[in-house]
């Protein structure tokens, strides 16, 4: 053996190529592997845009709907309930929706939605997951003698009033979440499609 | 402490100071005859579709669903959910190619790397423990598999399972209770399917992966041997290094690396242009849902079983057929002690030897075209329309049958009788590159 | 590796692959269909095809109305207008409208579902089935077919082939008459050449339908073979260069 001289420099140079060439294809290799964990075709297809009748909820009803397996909630707010959001703006977390993750551009107001009267939210507290309580009545609850209507989690006793935005002094740290939707006409929204012109 | 540490290496062993020694013993110090040729890339190759196997497998068993239950009229959750794996996973299609391809790959490997030791001789003292614990390899092997063919629950997989398991019932006295309780049922169904997908995915890997590390332990006791059959231990330098030998880590991990290439490619072109390789990877009648009422026209078990089958088919009656094909196996265990033989390689033996090696690879060939079927299609096609495919094809697979056996019965009067003319086995061993 | 030991390699891959080759070679008196599914525009074609004339009895329960567009480059408008005549949803699978019960009173047997047809049966079978039906009042539909004797399916695209019948034989020995082939007795609405075509674009949408992974296979094997072979180039490399050391 080693009658030659071994050139050091070349074999380094073959052994470190080769490895990141074989590395490349490692990290090429899992890439099908990972992916194969998004959701399937079957599960998009389960969770595809939802079309809600929402002629027949009359003012001040709510009415739950199921979009990806996430209870999406709809309510035709009155005009007292809507009047009395900005008296609420100073005892709460983010009154202007300022935190962009929880709601589409469209629904950045103090109604958090497109058309003043109709809220369209999803129903998971932000706190920890669990369904709301839908409190509309103005009138003094247990827990908040000046309350003006809203969400009240049972878990931890997170408060939300009518436009989902969330109450000072409770756990959940962001407001109720508005998923994607358009009104196909006045009385059908489709839940999971950005209106129209609006990414 | 007084010693200095450097990197994960020494920290690990001044927690764990029999890791390195190991290191030293399977790679770096592991010498290796530095004649191997082309039939040594084998032993690493079935490692590697191993590992492919049990990657492939661990993602294929999160979508796959083990049951029988009809989500379609006619239709199985289970053969239903392969083919959401093929649709609807995103690169489902790609794992699940390459688990099919690997299962067939594995064969190919393994019936290479067997008869490199029938040519070489690796089976002879004292690496008869390695043969031995390889040949349990084949056997677990090739349940793994048949029990992974009927996953799918395809028309095959479900006649696949009804036939192999009413093997047992040959038995006598206990057979029909046994065949039952495999079944766990009176045909096979759900219950069989759910306990052989929990023997798949969880009970044989263990057993193929433990015994795996004990054939490669039992062969690093003794070391490999080469195409010469030469004893490298002889030959030492000053430092009782084997003057022939060379340390597995890096020349045989950089050869390897290059044969991982070769069969890699390989592997590809069947995974992305021929996935079912002409119906003999993925049968066409397994992409038929299971019927139990519709035995499939052309019922024989996939490629890799069929010199088996052709076996168990070429005996007239149920016990002895299934018998004789136990004992094909069983000879393949016995090997080592049928030889008599002195010299290991086939370079140096007897002329007789390589003949019947020669006879050997063709009547096991044989018997798997009689096995697949192909011989029922071919013997029309040379004989004229009107020939008795029946006749001709006992004909030629008992023939062929009485081949398989003979080569271990000629063997065995060859050597023990002393017949065999061997050439003088060298020193040292040579280097044709 | 010895010249020697590649010649026997040689020897038994030939001795094994002869007679394959011979085997593979016969077509079982098929015609054959050459389909191309990377040929969208005939694909398309023939899902047009499918959906006009077969979904009404057959389902692919295991395509999606969404896959088929995204494959076959078409909108969800123009699958939803062109294709989707049940009222399915874009992301649901391929059901016939027929129910399973009534199918069964019908036909005697429930039409088989076509997702995986091409696979079990082949595409030559598939594309020689569709040309082969001849009128025969024997059989409860009216119709039989050369392919696949007594099948339980009229041939729903009569008005495009028209009218064949059988033209019968006697073989030596048998004493019952026998198809010896079919024969046109009335024409359809499309030329011989145009039907072909036209089962043939039905095949290939079968054929495309029986593994839409195959277009995605077929495009990125080439690039995974590349990088092999520059891996095993390297690995080579590599090898010579350390076992220099070796003599």
């Amino acid at each position: 053996m080693a009658n030659e001289v071994v050139d050091h420099g070349r074999r380094r140079f073959l052994t470190v190529t080769t490895a990141a060439v074989g590395g490349v294809g490692v990290i090429a290799a899992a890439v099908p592997f990972i992916k194969s964990w998004e959701p399937s075709a079957k599960a998009k297809a389960a969770g595809a845009p939802v079309v809600a009748d929402i002629g027949k909820i009359e003012s001040g009803q709510m009415v739950k709907y199921s979009w990806r397996g996430l209870p999406v909630f709809v309510v035709n707010r009155t005009k007292a309930q809507l009047a009395a959001l900005p008296s609420l703006d100073p005892r709460l977390k983010d009154p202007k929706s300022s935190n962009t993750d929880q709601q589409p551009p469209y629904a950045k107001n103090e109604h958090r939605s497109i058309k003043p009267e109709w809220l369209v939210v999803i129903g998971i507290c932000t706190h920890l997951g669990c369904v709301p309580e839908f409190v509309p009545d103005i009138k003094p609850e247990p827990f908040d003698p000046n309350w003006k209507g809203g969400f009240f989690c049972p878990c931890h006793k997170s408060r939300y009033d009518l436009s989902g935005r969330v109450f000072d002094g409770v756990p959940a740290p962001a407001n109720l979440a508005v998923p994607p939707y358009h009104f196909i006409d006045d009385t059908h929204i489709q839940v999971g499609v950005d209106p129209k012109g609006a990414a | 402490m007084g010693k200095r540490w450097s990197g994960l290496g020494g920290w690990i062993t001044e927690r764990a100071p029999g890791m390195a020694p190991m290191y030293r013993k399977h790679m770096s110090e592991y010498y290796a005859p530095k004649n191997f040729n082309f039939m040594y890339f084998f032993g690493s190759l079935a490692m590697l579709v191993l590992v492919n196997q049990i990657l492939t497998g661990i993602f294929l068993a999160m979508f796959y669903k083990p049951s029988a239950e009809a989500v379609y009229p006619g239709v199985s959750e289970a053969f239903a959910s392969v083919e959401y794996i093929m649709r609807d996973v995103d690169w489902g299609w790609l794992i699940r190619y390459m688990h099919t391809t690997g299962a067939s790959m594995f064969f190919v490997v393994v019936y290479l790397h067997m008869f490199r030791g029938l040519m070489y001789g690796s089976y002879k003292k004292p690496r008869e423990l390695v043969w031995l614990l390889g040949m349990l390899i084949f056997l677990a092997l090739m349940a793994e598999a048949f029990m992974g063919y009927v996953l799918p629950w395809g028309n095959m997989s479900f006649w696949g399972a009804k036939v192999i398991i009413s093997l047992f019932g040959a038995i006598p006295y206990v057979g029909d209770t046994l065949v039952q309780w495999i079944m766990g049922d009176y045909l096979p169904s759900g219950a069989t399917l759910n306990r052989f997908f929990s023997l798949h995915v969880i009970a044989l890997p263990l057993v193929l992966l433990l015994l795996v590390v004990l054939h490669l332990a039992a062969l690093h006791e003794v070391g490999s041997n080469n195409p010469d059959g030469v004893d490298i231990k002889k030959v030492k330098n000053v430092e009782g290094k084997p003057v022939d030998g060379i340390p597995f880590h890096p020349y045989y991990t950089v050869k390897d690396l290059f044969g991982v290439g070769m069969f890699l490619i390989i592997c590809a072109f069947i995974i992305f242009y021929q996935p079912t390789m002409g119906g003999w990877f993925l049968e066409h009648d397994n992409f038929i849902p299971a019927n139990n009422l519709v035995t499939p026209e052309h019922i024989k078990p996939v490629w890799y079983f069929t010199p088996f089958y052709a076996i168990l088919r070429m005996i007239p009656a149920k016990l002895p057929g299934v018998l004789t094909m136990f004992a094909a196996i069983v000879v393949l265990f016995l090997t080592p002690w049928i030889d008599r033989g002195q010299v290991r390689s086939v370079r140096y033996r007897g002329t007789g030897f390589k003949a019947a090696l020669v006879v050997l690879v063709i009547a096991f060939l044989s018997l798997g075209l009689v096995g697949a079927g192909v011989t029922t299609e071919l013997i029309p096609a040379l004989l004229g329309p009107s020939a008795d495919v029946t006749l001709w094809e006992n004909l030629f697979g008992r023939i062929m049958t009485l081949a398989y056996f003979g080569f271990f019965i000629f063997l065995w009067v060859y050597t023990y009788f002393g017949f065999e003319k061997t050439k003088p086995v060298p020193e040292r061993v040579t280097m044709h590159d | 590796m010895t010249k020697r030991m590649l010649i026997s390699i040689t020897l038994a891959l030939a001795l094994l692959g002869a007679p394959l080759a011979a085997w593979a070679s016969e077509g079982g008196g098929l015609m054959t269909a050459q389909v191309n599914v990377r040929d969208t525009a005939s694909v398309q074609r023939g899902a047009r095809l499918f959906f006009n004339y077969c979904v009404g009895c057959h389902s692919l329960h295991y395509m999606r109305y969404a896959r088929i567009g995204k494959d076959l480059g078409l909108t969800e408008k123009q699958v939803m207008d062109n294709l989707n005549f049940t009222g399915a949803k874009f992301g649901d699978t391929v059901q016939s409208s027929m129910p399973s019960a009534d199918a069964q009173k019908w036909f005697g047997k429930a039409p088989p579902d076509l997702s995986l047809e091409v696979r079990a049966k082949g595409e030559d079978w598939v594309y020689s089935y569709l040309n082969s039906f001849y009128l025969d009042p024997s059989r409860p539909v009216g119709w039989n077919n050369t392919v696949f004797p007594n099948a339980s399916m009229p041939n729903v695209l009569w008005e495009l082939q028209g009218i064949q019948v059988p033209v019968l034989g006697h073989e030596k020995g048998e004493d019952k008459p026998v198809v010896e082939r079919l024969r046109m007795d009335k024409a359809g609405q499309m030329s011989p050449a145009q039907y072909h075509a036209a089962t043939r674009d039905l095949t290939a949408f079968l054929t495309y339908v029986s593994e839409p992974a195959a277009l995605k296979r077929h495009s990125l094997g080439v690039w995974v073979i590349l990088y092999l072979a520059l891996f095993t180039f390297l690995a080579f490399m590599l090898k010579r260069e350390y076992w220099k050391d070796v003599h």
